[in-house]
């Protein structure tokens, strides 16, 4: 039962690091605020939900792991809200959503 | 453990200069006690890290942590009592930038000495 | 691999010193400065002090940015000068650098028990307290017994600067009174235009609150304490007016009520000190509080910490009240 608990446990957490890295090179290399803001929110719901699953399960069943579940449930609720919030003032502030280069030739005359 | 010892303290030591540089050498009020913030956080890092045993805990006693050697509250205490004390004073120091703002029309302090020696 | 973990967070945390110090953008400073702070609070996790790192995330990564933004709104946004004398500036600092790097050499190792602030008081208070106060949390017991005085000291600093900030933002702003008058009161309107974040807001202060309660009465059994509780309060007061504008918070809790608070709390730690005395001990004695002294300790705690919550609350939320009921030039 140790042995399956830290296997799975690991892969949870690996996955979720691996997560948190793609989230952290998209907001490098993204042109715009709107696509790095995108790529910023794999980190804040991916990757916290396999990072806090992956440490949920070496918990085990116990006042720890409730605690846990608590914690990821509010950072699920509060996370993309920000974001939101985040977005919506840029696009009040006028800040464009320009999709770059790839853009569609009839929408630029 | 020597390792991560040094570089505690040469931390403590660059953030310490990083906040006094703010606060000496730029012009702009706020950004002066944001320095001053910087500089307290590097304080309260030095004593923190002096607190600290190896092979210790948190200093909370429980069933599970019996007999088991516990970090020096201590420092912990005093830090507590200094974190609230610094955000009183960037509270009371942010009202004063306030209204030098509204009285000089500036926060830049060179600006404020050339209208005070009009 | 802690070793690994600390070194890669203390680099983080001198990345964003440099960054907030370089930047002219005041908002970028002073949102790095809560990045910073919540850095810094990591960090004092990985050390063991898990009150001290609730207390500076609550209130460094909370608290100390809305006061920033908040005075940001009432000056200006960009840090407009060059710096003069900047070569003789940075030629100081970097021999005071030196000087304070030559010295860390002869700090006590790392982690030694055998240095000599592990000496005397530190496992004095480790040893004595379940035997005079009998709770788990030492810091607790420290901070609220052995150390109640400094503590009593606090609250009237935190008191002081509510009262001061008071003094200076409390008159309303650079407008006269008639003028104040004859505007419609369209001030801080809030968020009412955005719908999610409203309700996501309006879901979340309840058990903000309810944390906020959790962490004060759980001061003695875990980190928390009248601080951390304080803070949060004041956070959840704080978030519901960001949505819902100025207006409906003080109708919620109005400044009244919020001096009533202030004052009442730091009444509260002083007068469990002065019945020490009418009990026929000394001040700040609990042990005269009940008929079994070990018991006394622990309901003076819960008193004088309920004290520093409600003081803390109050004053908090006086400051940001004045801050945001500014009138912008």
């Amino acid at each position: 039962m140790g042995m399956v608990q830290d296997i799975v446990s690991w892969i949870l957490l690996t996955g979720g690091g691996f997560f948190v890295l793609v989230g952290g090179i998209g907001v490098l290399r993204m042109p715009n605020l709107y696509t790095r803001m995108h790529a910023a929110s794999v980190t804040d719901t991916l990757g916290a939900v396999l990072v806090l699953g992956g440490i949920m399960v070496q918990a085990g069943l116990s006042l720890a792991a409730i605690k846990l579940a608590a914690i990821l449930l509010f950072l699920l609720i509060t996370s993309p809200t920000s974001s939101y919030a985040l977005a919506h003032s840029a696009l009040l502030a006028g800040i464009q959503p320009d999709a770059g280069r790839g853009a569609d030739p009839e929408d630029h005359p | 453990m020597q390792l991560l010892g040094i570089y505690h303290y040469w931390v403590f030591a660059v953030l310490l200069m990083i906040g006094f540089y703010a606060v000496v050498a730029k012009v702009n009020l706020v950004k002066k006690l944001i320095g001053l913030s910087i500089f307290q956080a590097a304080v309260f890092l030095l004593y923190i890290t002096m607190s600290k045993v190896s092979g210790g805990t948190a200093p909370i006693f429980s069933e599970s942590a019996a007999g088991q050697l516990f970090s020096n509250p201590l420092p912990q205490v005093l830090i507590l009592t200094a974190i609230v004390v610094g955000i009183s004073t960037t509270a009371l120091g942010l009202g004063i930038v306030v209204r030098i703002k509204e009285r000089y029309g500036t926060i830049e302090e060179h600006e404020i000495q050339e209208i005070d020696r009009r | 691999m802690t070793v690994l973990f600390g070194i890669f967070l203390l680099t983080l945390v001198v990345i964003t010193a440099l960054g907030i110090v370089h930047t002219k953008n005041l908002f970028v400073a002073v949102m790095l400065l809560g990045i910073f702070s919540l850095l810094i609070a990591a960090n004092f996790f990985l050390l063991d002090a898990a009150d001290v790192a609730l207390t500076e995330a609550a209130v460094g990564a909370g608290i100390s940015t809305v006061l920033f933004l908040g005075a940001l709104a009432l000056t200006s946004e960009r840090e407009r000068a060059a710096t003069p004398h900047r070569w003789l500036s940075l030629a100081v600092v970097v021999s005071a650098t030196l000087v304070v790097l030559y010295a860390t050499f002869d700090k006590p190792t790392f982690g030694d028990p055998n240095a000599p602030v592990h000496q005397h008081v530190g496992p004095w208070y480790l040893e004595k307290t379940p035997e005079y106060v009998d709770i788990p949390n030492v810091v607790t017991a420290v901070l609220g017994t052995f150390r109640g005085y400094d503590t009593l000291g606090e609250v009237f600093v935190v008191f002081t600067a509510g009262i001061g900030v008071l003094f200076l933002l409390s008159g309303g702003g650079p407008a006269s009174p008639t003028e104040r008058r004859a505007r419609p009161a369209e001030s801080a309107i809030g968020l009412r235009d955005d719908l999610i974040p409203r309700v996501v807001a309006r879901l979340l202060v309840p058990f903000i609150l309810l944390f906020g309660l959790y962490v004060q009465f759980h001061g003695e059994y875990g980190p928390g304490g009248g601080f951390q509780a304080g803070a949060l309060i004041a956070a959840a007061f704080i978030l519901y007016a960001l949505v819902e504008g100025e207006g409906r918070t003080l109708e919620a809790l109005p400044r009244k009520a919020l001096m009533a608070l202030t004052v009442a709390g730091a009444l509260l730690y002083g007068g469990v000190g002065l019945a020490g005395i009418v009990l026929g001990s000394e001040f700040l004695d609990y042990s005269v509080l009940a008929s079994n002294p070990v018991k006394g300790q622990q309901i003076g705690i819960i008193l004088i910490e309920l004290g520093v919550g409600m003081t803390v609350t109050g004053v908090l939320l006086s400051i940001f009240h004045a801050f945001a009921a500014r009138e912008q030039t």
